[in-house]
C-alpha cells in the first residue's frame, strides 16, 4: 500500500532527514515508527502526504508515484489518508464540529452524513460538550482528540498518526490506543509515530525505527528499543 | 453541486461574520475605491460641462459699418453660416448691443450718462460666430477679409482675440489630458490598496487554508468561500457608496447648481442612478472577487 524505494530528503548538506530509507507498508497493517527527535519521523509523513518532494528514492501509494502526482490531482489522495498532526493543525477559524465536518465536506457527503458521523466521531472521542467551541478555548489533548476525529471521520484507508497521544494523560492514551487498534482491526491501514515506550511494547506490532534518518531496525511484532 | 454551493456561501457568510474586524477594514478600502471611481464618472460629467461652458464662451465678432443695412448683413450671416468650420451665427443689431450694455452697465451711472451724452446709438450691429475648433477662427477670419462684402466690415475682433482664444483651448485640452491621466492614477491607486488590503487579510488565512490542502480539499473548495467573503465586502462597499453618494449629491447638488448654472448633480446622479449603482457593484463585488481569487492562488501550491 505505502512504499518507499531509496528515499532521502535533505533539507542542508550536513545532515539529511531521511537517508536511503526503503521499507513498505501492507494493507490493513499496524506498523509504528519510533525514533528520537528529529530522527525523521515527521518528515515521513510529510512525504506521504506529499506535503513535501524527497530529494531522492521514490514513493508510492497504492501503485501510483506520490511526486508525480500534479497538484491538481493532490487532493485526491489526501482523501484516502486521514492525518494526525503533531501541532494538530486544526482550523482556528472554525469550531470543533466544522473542523471534524470539514473532512467530510471535502469528500462530498451529504449534509445528514456530515450530521450523523460527526456526532458519532465526537462521541468516540468524547468532545460532545465541546462542540461549538473553537480550537483556542481547547486543551492540548483536546485538540489531539479533534485532530483524531477528523482524521477517522471520513473512513480513509490509511491513518498517519504522528505523536497522538503526545499531550494526553495516560487515561486517555489508553483510549486513544485503543480506538486505533479497532479502526485497524475493521481494515484500516495504521501508521503510528509515537515516543511513548509504553505503547509501543504493550502494541505487540511491526516496528520500525530509525536513527539520524536511516532505518535502523524493521521487526515485526517488535519493541521499543532505542 | 447544489450542496458544495450551498457549503461555499455558508462557509462564507460565515468567515464574514467570524472576522468582523478585517471584514470592516476590507470594506472601508473598498468603498473608498468605489467612492474614486463614481467620483470620476461623476467628475468626468461636471469637466465636460465645465470644458463646453467655456467654448461655448468663445467667439468672433464681425462689427459692420454703421451705414449697412440689415438685409445685407442677413446675406452676410447666411454666407459665413455655409462655412463649414462655423458652428453658429448669431445676428446682434445696434439696438440689441445697446440694450445688452445698458442692461449690463444699468449700475454704473457714469458709464450710462455718457452714453446718454453721446446722443445716439454708438453701437455696430455684428454678427458673432462660434466655430467648432480653435483652430478654425483663422480659416474664418480669412473669409470675412477676402469676400466680397469685406467693404461693408468695419472690423473682425479675431486678431485682438487670437491669443486669447488659442490659449484658452489649449487650457482646455490639456486639462482633459491631465484629467485622464490624473483619474487613471487614481484608479491604479484605489485598485491596488484595495487589493493590497484583501490580499493582507487572505495572507493572515495561510497557514488555515495549508491545512485545507492537506485535508484534501479541492483549490476550488478552499477558493470559494474567500470569493464568497470578497464578494459580500463588495456589495456592503457598493451599498455604503450608493447611500454616501445619494446624500452628497443630494446636499451639495443645489449648492453646485448655485456656482455652474445648469448643473446639478443630483439631477446627473437620479439620471444615471441605475449606470451607477451598476459601477458601484460591479467595481466592489468585482474588486473583491478578483483580488481574493489572486491572493488565495499562491498559497495553494502545496
Amino acid at each position: 500500500m505505502i512504499k518507499f524505494q531509496n528515499v532521502s530528503k535533505i533539507y542542508s548538506p550536513k545532515a539529511a532527514a531521511l537517508d536511503g530509507v526503503s521499507f513498505e507498508v501492507k494493507e490493513k497493517e499496524f506498523v509504528s515508527i519510533v525514533g528520537k527527535s528529529g530522527s525523521g519521523k515527521t518528515t515521513l509523513f510529510k512525504l506521504i502526504l506529499a506535503e513535501e518532494k524527497p530529494t531522492s528514492g521514490r514513493i508510492f501509494f497504492d501503485s501510483q508515484e506520490v511526486q508525480k502526482i500534479k497538484t491538481k490531482e493532490l487532493p485526491e489522495l489526501r482523501r484516502k489518508i486521514g492525518a494526525v498532526f503533531q501541532d494538530y493543525k486544526l482550523l482556528h477559524s472554525k469550531t470543533v464540529y466544522e473542523n471534524i465536518a470539514y473532512a467530510m465536506e471535502v469528500i462530498g457527503a451529504s449534509d445528514q452524513e456530515v450530521k450523523r458521523d460527526v456526532a458519532e466521531a465526537l462521541e468516540i472521542v468524547g468532545l460532545t460538550n465541546r462542540t461549538n467551541n473553537f480550537p483556542v478555548e481547547l486543551s492540548g489533548g483536546e485538540k489531539q482528540r479533534v485532530a483524531i476525529a477528523r482524521a477517522l471521520i471520513h473512513r480513509p484507508e490509511v491513518i498517519l498518526a504522528d505523536e497522538p497521544t503526545g499531550n494526553l494523560d495516560p487515561y486517555n492514551t489508553l483510549d486513544i490506543m485503543r480506538l486505533l487498534l479497532k479502526i485497524n482491526e475493521a481494515g484500516t491501514t495504521v501508521v503510528l509515530a509515537t515516543h511513548n515506550r509504553d505503547i509501543i511494547n504493550s502494541l505487540d506490532k511491526r516496528v520500525i525505527t530509525l536513527q539520524d534518518g536511516k532505518i535502523i531496525r524493521d521487526e515485526e511484532n517488535g519493541r521499543f528499543i532505542l | 453541486m447544489i450542496t458544495l454551493i450551498k457549503r461555499t456561501f455558508k462557509s462564507g457568510w460565515k468567515n464574514c461574520s467570524r472576522e468582523k474586524g478585517l471584514v470592516f477594514a476590507n470594506i472601508f478600502i473598498l468603498v473608498l475605491a468605489i467612492s474614486t471611481l463614481t467620483s470620476l464618472f461623476l467628475l468626468k460629467d461636471v469637466s465636460q460641462f465645465l470644458i463646453s461652458s467655456i467654448r461655448e464662451k468663445i467667439d468672433i465678432s464681425v462689427y459692420f459699418k454703421l451705414d449697412t443695412t440689415e438685409e445685407d448683413i442677413i446675406r452676410i450671416k447666411e454666407e459665413v453660416a455655409k462655412i463649414p468650420e462655423v458652428k453658429e451665427v448669431q445676428y446682434v443689431s445696434q439696438e440689441e448691443a445697446l440694450a445688452s450694455f445698458s442692461n449690463k452697465h444699468k449700475d454704473d451711472p457714469i458709464l450710462m450718462q455718457s452714453l446718454d451724452e453721446i446722443g445716439n446709438n454708438p453701437f455696430y450691429a455684428s454678427l458673432s460666430i462660434r466655430a467648432f475648433e480653435a483652430s478654425q477662427y483663422q480659416a474664418v477670419a480669412d473669409f470675412l477679409n477676402n469676400s466680397s462684402f469685406t467693404g461693408l466690415v468695419e472690423k473682425v475682433d479675431y486678431y485682438q482675440r487670437k491669443p486669447v482664444i488659442e490659449k484658452i483651448f489649449s487650457f482646455v485640452s490639456n486639462m482633459n489630458t491631465i484629467g485622464i491621466v490624473f483619474s487613471l492614477l487614481l484608479v491604479i491607486i484605489a485598485v491596488s490598496i484595495a487589493f493590497n488590503t484583501i490580499r493582507l487579510a487572505i495572507y493572515s488565512s495561510r497557514e488555515e487554508i495549508k491545512i485545507q490542502r492537506l485535508v484534501g480539499a479541492s483549490n476550488w473548495f478552499i477558493r470559494g468561500p474567500f470569493l464568497v467573503q470578497g464578494a459580500i465586502c463588495g456589495f456592503f462597499a457598493s451599498l455604503i457608496c450608493l447611500v454616501l453618494f445619494t446624500l452628497l449629491t443630494w446636499i451639495f447638488g443645489p449648492k453646485m447648481e448655485f456656482l455652474f448654472p445648469g448643473l446639478n448633480l443630483f439631477t446627473f446622479f437620479i439620471a444615471n442612478f441605475w449606470l451607477i449603482v451598476l459601477i458601484q457593484m460591479a467595481s466592489g463585488v468585482g474588486l473583491g472577487v478578483v483580488s481574493s481569487l489572486i491572493a488565495v492562488r499562491r498559497h495553494l501550491k502545496i
